[in-house]
């Protein structure tokens, strides 16, 4: 691949990384990610592959923007409201940066799309809002032999993992999703707008990471952060032989979806972080 | 009843042993235990054996919460 002068200097903050270089900007510039919800995580990610020059962004959601979304969804503007959230976000990412070529899906990722939308990229990142989503997305990454980094946000906490083919999976820790009735989501128990940014911009350094094979991805780790105390922690996972999508005798082999959570946030709950 | 030193999430706490892991998610004010994942040592243990898991000395415990959001 040969870049023209301006991508030398559009890019130049990466190649003049010794760990980067020209090679792996051309890494990033061939690069193909899916990134699932253009919404408070899928923000800060598209935005910044955006800037890096990925070479193919591919969205998926189904929503349009909401007036509640501005607060922390930073892809998308006052202008947008009620536009397709796939639209307004392919309109920044052209605008960042026209090398990058945008794939827009409006559309829920769903068992039956899954397989079909993950196979043309190299990496997908889990922007997602509810735990259904987020164990298909694992069921499809595994299965389809996809790495991909997972992403959870909370009130003022965050947790997020990468996982590699053969490296612990979502379920290795979390096995199936919690009971929905007792699932607090964003939109019923309320985000720092900024977590997302915090959250969001960690995974999309993985994305990077892995296009251009720099340093040791967050894999067989669980990083979790508190913004309140501003405290980080990394727990160690491991592979589970027992576990259901890629233990030795999986019980999972075809992509099905959890109920969707629908409660209503119960008083007086706390959520303690350590 | 002995005093015991475990650790949760990375601190050290004392604890008075026999005790379950159902036991110490109450003592932990886990409002919520259906929204937490725990590993002992490492090892997942399922939900529904939290309450005949138990606790013992020098155990390494790391409470994971489910975190749901990201729109």
């Amino acid at each position: 691949m040969d870049f023209r002068a301006d991508q030398i200097e559009r890019y130049s903050r990466h190649i003049l990384l010794q760990d980067i270089g020209v090679e792996g900007q051309e890494k990033i510039s061939k690069g193909k990610v899916l990134v699932v919800g253009a919404g408070g995580l899928g923000a800060p990610v598209l935005l910044y592959l955006a800037a890096a020059g990925v070479g193919r962004l591919g969205v998926i959601d189904g929503d349009v923007v909401d007036l509640s979304n501005l607060q922390r969804q930073v892809i998308h503007f006052t202008p947008d409201v009620g536009k397709p959230k796939v639209l307004s976000a392919k309109e920044k990412i052209r605008q960042i940066n026209p090398d990058v070529e945008v794939v827009t899906y409006q559309a829920f990722f769903t068992a039956e799309n899954a397989f079909d939308i993950i196979g043309g990229y190299d990496f997908i990142v889990d922007g997602t809002d509810n735990f259904p989503v987020k164990f298909l997305i694992n069921d499809a990454c595994v299965l389809g032999g996809k790495a991909f980094s997972h992403g959870g946000i909370l009130r003022f906490e965050g947790q997020t993992f990468t996982h590699l083919p053969g490296t612990a999976c979502y379920r290795c820790a979390f096995h199936s999703p919690p009971p929905p009735d007792a699932v607090p989501t964003c939109s019923q128990a309320g985000v720092l707008g900024a977590i997302a940014g915090m959250l969001g911009t960690i995974q999309a350094a993985e994305t990077l990471k892995f296009l251009t094979g720099t340093g040791d991805l967050l894999t067989d780790r669980l990083l979790s952060f508190q913004a309140k105390s501003m405290t980080f922690r990394t727990v160690a996972l491991r592979r589970r032989r027992h576990c259901p999508v890629c233990g030795e005798h999986p019980v999972i082999t075809a992509l099905h979806e959890a109920e969707q959570a629908v409660c209503e946030l119960k008083k007086n709950e706390t959520y303690p972080f350590i | 009843m002995s005093k015991s030193t475990i650790a949760i999430n990375g601190e050290e706490r004392e604890i008075t042993l026999p005790l379950s892991l159902g036991e110490l998610i109450k003592q932990n004010n886990v409002s919520q235990p259906d929204m937490v994942s725990i590993q002992v040592n490492g090892e997942f243990v399922f939900r529904e054996r939290f309450d005949d898991t138990p606790v013992n000395e020098g155990d390494e415990i790391d409470f994971l919460y489910f975190m749901g959001g990201g729109r």
